[in-house]
């Protein structure tokens, strides 16, 4: 299974520039706000000479209002952005996977109940529910996190329960339930690992939305708050330094663009790798 | 008839969950109902009794539906800051969102007719591959970015288009308003009409291999006058159930485009909300967006339900 998986993969990105682009941006972006520390400017160094200056080759980002570095700034907010899409991402497969593979293997009532759940959870204004959420909540990476992964499992939970019936009346699973084997082991053992193209699939594009979520909360002032950064908090305070800085409110956008670009062409080539038509 | 009729069924049952997501926001916002009404000079046993006439000391379901028959009747509760109805200020809100989502779903839907059908016939040309960047970059880019962006190239560097509000001070003509509309619209319309665009082209990518066109083709048919007369109506029908369902996203963009243009609408008010704890109003403009959102859904369903003589045929 892996190593067929490493194969289809190989042979994916095999003459497909724009996504060993993808990739690569990615994998650049996660190390680099990894070994952020590893850059020589700290990150709150305040230099009152150097306010708001224009990108140079001291300073590629520029400064902000207070004179710091505004590329070592935005490595450290790709910290938080990145970590907040990885573990929604987490958060919302966990879910969604058990509520559908559960969904999907018992049926029944408990299926209708579940997938009714579904229907009336994917027609609310989601991103509304995740701004109101924020009124209950401590701002912070947790809540963050925890707001969009319980908020954003539904899709997930729809294609693993589609995918889970299907497989259900393959013969070795018939077989399986026929020798007496526990609901829980044969879901385990036979049917997730045979869904898990699709689950990867779902989760690239998931940890995108999120990132583009996150942001979008961050920059209201509610999401991510002082002293932690993300992009979408460093826009927000950008925004007040418009006709002055133009470059503080560009690089932190840019950074979300090509970063949630990349995972949703990504998940696109991984559809195309495990569906193919 | 059946498949309407479960259709109402679910979104009253959506309905339903909302309304108990709202009263349990309601219960969960910090600090006792019953001291809003306290003034200094009342006593334990009134305070006591106030707090029974109001229903606090009955079980929490006779209480969500007494909440309830008091939201049928529109009372949604007072603001905490201004003390005004919950109801008005959302209503007094709604043109302005609606205006501003109206104009991007309908021009989104123009263009992705145009773009849509243009790709499709032209399949992996240079234009097909422009706009399918576009689009990616249109379901990527964070809203509130290109809005900045726009608004320092055409409001702080070229002093082309008015950066926020509705109108000018004082100023009340349409095209005024129109003037204004212009960057907020665009914003959203970029966002939005992505899914439309790709979702046209793929339809009509199939509509274009079936048999029916192959017959014309082969009856001399010129290929526009297939795409317009037959293709476009069976690609665009189930365009309505797209729109339906694009809704929800058009309120999530909606939220974030009104904040960064200062657009006077629904969206602006709930982050405004949001940020000063006003709980009332939380839950009231949670609740009349979620009921606009599955009203939207339902409607959609209904309208293709009833134009589509395919599934009218299939449940006879």
């Amino acid at each position: 299974m892996s190593e067929n998986l490493l194969k289809n993969i190989k042979v994916g990105f095999k003459g497909n520039k724009i996504a060993v682009i993808g990739a690569t941006a990615i994998i650049i972006l996660t190390l680099a706000s990894i070994f952020a520390f590893l850059y020589p400017i700290a990150p709150n160094a305040i230099s009152v000479t150097d306010r708001l200056t224009a990108p140079s080759f001291r300073h590629p980002f520029g400064t902000d209002d207070m004179g710091r570095d505004y590329f070592t700034r935005c490595l450290y907010g790709g910290r938080a952005s990145l970590l907040v899409g990885f573990m929604s991402m987490i958060l919302s497969t966990l879910i969604g996977v058990v509520i559908g593979s559960i969904s999907g293997f018992i049926g029944g009532k408990i299926d209708a109940l579940l997938m009714r759940l579904v229907d009336a959870l994917m027609s609310l204004p989601t991103f509304l529910i995740m701004v109101v959420m924020n009124a209950y909540f401590d701002p912070g990476i947790k809540n963050v996190v925890l707001i969009i992964g319980f908020l954003t499992w539904m899709n997930i939970a729809r294609i693993v329960r589609g995918e889970t019936i299907s497989l259900k009346e393959r013969e070795y699973v018939i077989y399986s339930m026929a020798s007496g084997q526990r609901k829980t082991q044969i879901i385990l053992q036979h049917i997730i690992p045979n869904i898990m193209p699709t689950i990867i699939v779902s989760a690239t594009i998931n940890i995108a939305n999120s990132i583009l979520m996150e942001s979008a909360l961050s920059f209201f002032g509610l999401g991510i708050v002082p002293p932690t950064a993300s992009w979408g908090s460093m826009l927000s305070k950008a925004q007040g330094y418009i006709a002055t800085a133009p470059h503080l409110a560009f690089f932190p956008g840019l950074l979300i663009l090509i970063t949630v670009i990349s995972f949703n062409y990504l998940g696109e080539v991984a559809r195309k790798i495990f569906q193919p038509k | 008839m059946k498949k309407i009729i479960n259709r109402l069924f679910q979104s009253i049952l959506t309905m339903f969950i909302v309304s108990v997501l709202c009263f349990a926001l309601v219960k969960a916002a910090p600090g006792d109902p019953v001291l809003t009404y306290v003034e200094p000079n009342m006593s334990e046993q009134y305070i006591a009794n106030l707090r029974e006439s109001l229903g606090l000391n009955k079980p929490l379901s006779i209480q969500y539906f007494l909440w309830l028959k008091e939201l049928l009747h529109g009372n949604f509760g007072h603001s905490l800051m201004n003390n005004r109805p919950v109801l008005s200020q959302i209503l007094e809100r709604l043109p302005a969102t609606a205006i501003l989502m109206g104009s991007s779903l309908i021009l989104g839907f123009i263009l992705a007719i145009f773009l849509g059908l243009y790709s499709a016939k032209h399949k992996n040309g240079i234009f097909d591959k422009i706009t399918s960047a576009l689009c990616y970059i249109g379901i990527s880019i964070p809203t509130f970015w290109f809005g900045i962006l726009l608004i320092y190239i055409l409001s702080v560097k070229q002093h082309i288009l008015p950066s926020i509000g509705m109108h000018s001070d004082g100023v009340n003509t349409i095209p005024d308003l129109l003037i204004h509309l212009l960057m907020p619209c665009a914003v959203l319309t970029f966002v939005n009409a992505a899914q439309y665009i790709q979702y046209l082209r793929s339809s009509t990518i199939t509509e274009l291999s079936s048999d029916y066109v192959t017959v014309q083709r082969a009856y001399g048919m010129r290929d526009s006058a297939i795409l317009f007369k037959h293709v476009l109506k069976n690609a665009v029908l189930p365009m309505i159930t797209v729109l339906g369902m694009s809704i929800q996203s058009l309120v999530s963009g909606a939220i974030i485009t009104e904040q960064v243009f200062a657009w006077p609408g629904i969206g602006q008010l709930a982050v405004t909300a949001v940020t000063q704890f006003d709980y009332p109003l939380i839950m009231g403009i949670t609740l009349f967006t979620a009921f606009l959102v599955v009203i939207g859904n339902l409607l959609a369903d209904i309208l293709y339900t009833v134009l589509d003589p395919r599934i009218k045929k299939a449940n006879c």
